[in-house]
């Protein structure tokens, strides 16, 4: 019944970027081989170590259909909901910045020759990635280490290589988890650009908006509807729902980074300093956090050497270490690092803030630490 | 035409992360206990000609094994075929430093940061306030002034180090006073041999009378040395933004990537290490931060 009306529909329709479908949910598996077609390897939402993480998808069974995830501070369960959505469970503590900014590269390999070095540069391999299921606030956490990473005096060729070939199919968020405060920082529940499909899960159909041309030649090859109005209203209606369900908020947000700067004495940063691991989970699980550190290993002779950039992270106590001595050496000091980068200084360095209310670094943080409260907290005036 | 547009400027790649250019020891100055001057050229023949640098930038010296160090080039921007670094042996990839010897070949990534504002200063009085390998980052400058010495007026170079033997350059403090220097020392601790001041570097303000509508402080060393050289010039009146230092922070890239080097707002391996006092002035205060 419904592929009939394609066929008719279709002669009526053109595709333009904006254009909204409906598709048959199990059209999401033609969608998938036909960019394993187009040369993408498609990494989408699956069950590993009893939460979400993103991995290669090659047919609609490897999504999680059914399950939910449950967040609170500290805490991340998958269970079986009462549903059939592919992707009902929100994000485990992977984010799509593994791929773009993998967490180990290799750099560069030397090699002694006629006493001097011989370098051999690796270059970036021809990954091209599609990322099936990208969160609304996961796109905004890309489009954010894009300022980072692509900027007009250098450009980082490691991601820019991988960010230039990356589609991304954006799945909104209907079912917030109460960690989530993305409607603070603007981020979501809801993506309207950046992204070349974003997805919107209803019962029985996904409603589709192209958000260009690469998605346009997409759903060109597949099985689609226009958009019924009822579709249209269902999806509307839902997503106020969703918009009304982010109850976690920042206080003012527009405001915090000046608040977080005039308030860099405050005792709240011992208060906080002292149930902080400097763990480093939440620079880890944040899909922005962007430092990262770089290592030489060696072989025994010394003649070979092989040059590596890691994730790092400003909790580490070797992150400020220098030769005259160690600039962070307390984890007050370092806690008051991340938070006033993140939500602070982040704005005048790359144009807006470092956080798009994810919630990661909330449910990820052994010591149950809120990033909410504790900015929230550091309004509070001091006696 | 069209290789013109390719050739180095500045001896950074930008389709390979981190990757250096190849450089070789051509002379290596003894200046101190555990302090020398390497002077390197590169391998290539074009970044040879192109490479150029001004006062108070650095470059990334990799040593293959070991890693890299931001050093501050020490020696004329206007003989940028020569580069000089003054290299104290102190952490992981300057004891290795300390090994090698003329013909060893170094990786050279650079040059970054920002420059002393010389040519904003032009016709003013300078005082350089530097602590011991401090003075490295600021050796150019004295270089560039006396390459156009009528462009300055009084130049006044404060320097101190923990004893006389641990002054740097101090061969050169002859020339620089023939070319109107003036060159006023201090030390931590004397010897026998010592007939001049002992105190730290912002006392030897006491010795000058400057003129403060004109004078421009440019200062490179200790935290804690240039707290009070910022104290001493602000007590003369000189303005906040009329005082310069060079900040030192843990680096690994160059290019504003890593991280490490954040103070605040910024990035000091590209919007610093060189900054007026009174962008520094919200967070100079405050405890390990």
């Amino acid at each position: 019944m419904h592929t009939h009306k394609v066929i008719e529909l279709m002669t009526e329709m053109n595709l333009t970027i904006g254009s909204k479908v409906s598709i048959q949910k199990s059209e999401l598996n033609h969608l998938i081989t036909l960019l394993r077609d187009f040369g993408y390897e498609t990494i989408g939402p699956k069950i590993h170590n009893q939460a979400i993480s993103y991995a290669v998808v090659e047919q609609l069974e490897d999504l999680p259909q059914g399950y939910s995830s449950e967040q609170e501070r500290g805490y991340y369960r998958l269970h079986k909901g009462n549903h059939n959505r592919y992707f009902g469970a929100a994000p485990g503590s992977d984010s799509w910045k593994k791929f773009l900014f993998p967490p180990r590269s290799t750099l560069f390999s030397a090699e002694r020759e006629n006493g001097g070095w011989n370098e051999t540069i690796n270059r970036e391999e021809n990954k091209k990635f599609a990322f099936m299921g990208v969160r609304p606030c996961d796109l905004s956490a890309i489009n954010i280490q894009d300022r980072v990473f692509i900027r007009e005096d250098y450009v980082d060729p490691i991601y820019s290589t991988r960010r230039a070939k990356a589609l991304i199919i954006v799945v909104n968020c209907l079912h917030p988890s109460s960690t989530c405060f993305c409607t603070s920082m603007g981020s979501g529940p809801q993506a309207t650009s950046g992204f070349d499909l974003s997805l919107t899960e209803l019962e029985d159909v996904f409603l589709v908006e192209i958000g260009s041309d690469a998605g346009i030649a997409l759903v060109q090859q597949i099985e689609w509807a226009p958009a019924s109005a009822n579709y249209l209203q269902i999806a509307s209606k839902k997503m106020e729902k969703s918009m009304q369900a982010v109850t976690r908020k920042i206080d003012d947000p527009q405001s915090v980074p000046e608040m977080l700067l005039a308030n860099l004495d405050h005792p709240h940063w011992d208060e906080v300093g002292s149930r902080c691991l400097s763990c480093t989970n939440c620079t880890l699980a944040c899909p922005t956090c962007f430092c990262w550190e770089v290592e030489d290993s060696t072989n025994l002779a010394g003649n070979r050497t092989q040059r590596t950039r890691a994730w790092d992270s400003c909790f580490n106590l070797s992150y400020a270490a220098q030769a005259g001595g160690n600039i962070r050496p307390t984890t007050r000091s370092r806690y008051r690092q991340w938070l006033t980068h993140k939500m602070g200084t982040w704005v005048e360095q790359f144009g807006e803030s470092g956080c798009v209310g994810c919630g990661r670094c909330i449910v990820w943080c052994p010591a149950k630490i809120d990033i909410t409260e504790e900015v929230n907290s550091l309004r509070e005036v001091t006696a | 035409m069209n290789s013109m547009l390719t050739e180095p400027t500045a001896a950074v790649k930008i389709d390979s992360l981190l990757a250096p250019y190849w450089a070789e020891i051509v002379e290596i100055v003894p200046e101190a206990e555990g302090i020398v001057t390497i002077w390197l050229r590169f391998l290539d023949q074009t970044l040879q000609e192109r490479y150029s640098f001004a006062a108070g930038q650095f470059n990334m010296l990799y040593l293959p094994g070991y890693g890299e160090a931001a050093i501050s080039i020490s020696s004329d921007p206007q003989r940028p075929e020569l580069i000089g670094h003054t290299i104290r042996f102190v952490g992981n990839v300057t004891r290795a430093v300390s090994r090698l010897q003329i013909g060893d070949t170094i990786g050279v990534r650079g040059p970054f940061g920002t420059a002393w504002p010389l040519e904003t200063y032009q016709g003013r009085d300078i005082v350089i306030a530097a602590g011991g390998i401090g003075l490295a980052s600021l050796r150019p400058v004295i270089y560039q002034i006396l390459n156009q010495r009528d462009l300055y007026g009084r130049v006044v170079l404060l320097y101190g180090a923990r004893t006389p033997s641990d002054l740097l350059y101090s061969t050169e403090f002859s020339t620089w006073e023939d070319n109107q220097v003036e060159v006023l020392t201090t030390v931590d601790r004397a010897d026998e041999s010592w007939l001049g001041q002992v105190g730290v570097v912002p006392m030897l303000f006491y010795r000058l009378r400057l003129d403060t509508d004109s004078t421009v402080v440019f200062s490179c060393g200790p935290e804690i040395m240039m707290r009070f050289v910022v104290f001493e010039g602000l007590a003369r009146r000189i303005p906040h933004h009329r005082i310069y230092l060079s900040l030192e922070r843990n680096m690994k890239c160059g290019q504003g990537f890593c991280g490490h080097c954040q103070y605040g707002p910024f990035f000091i391996c590209k919007d610093g290490p060189v900054y007026s006092f009174d962008q520094l002035e919200p967070f100079f205060n405050l405890e390990d931060f």
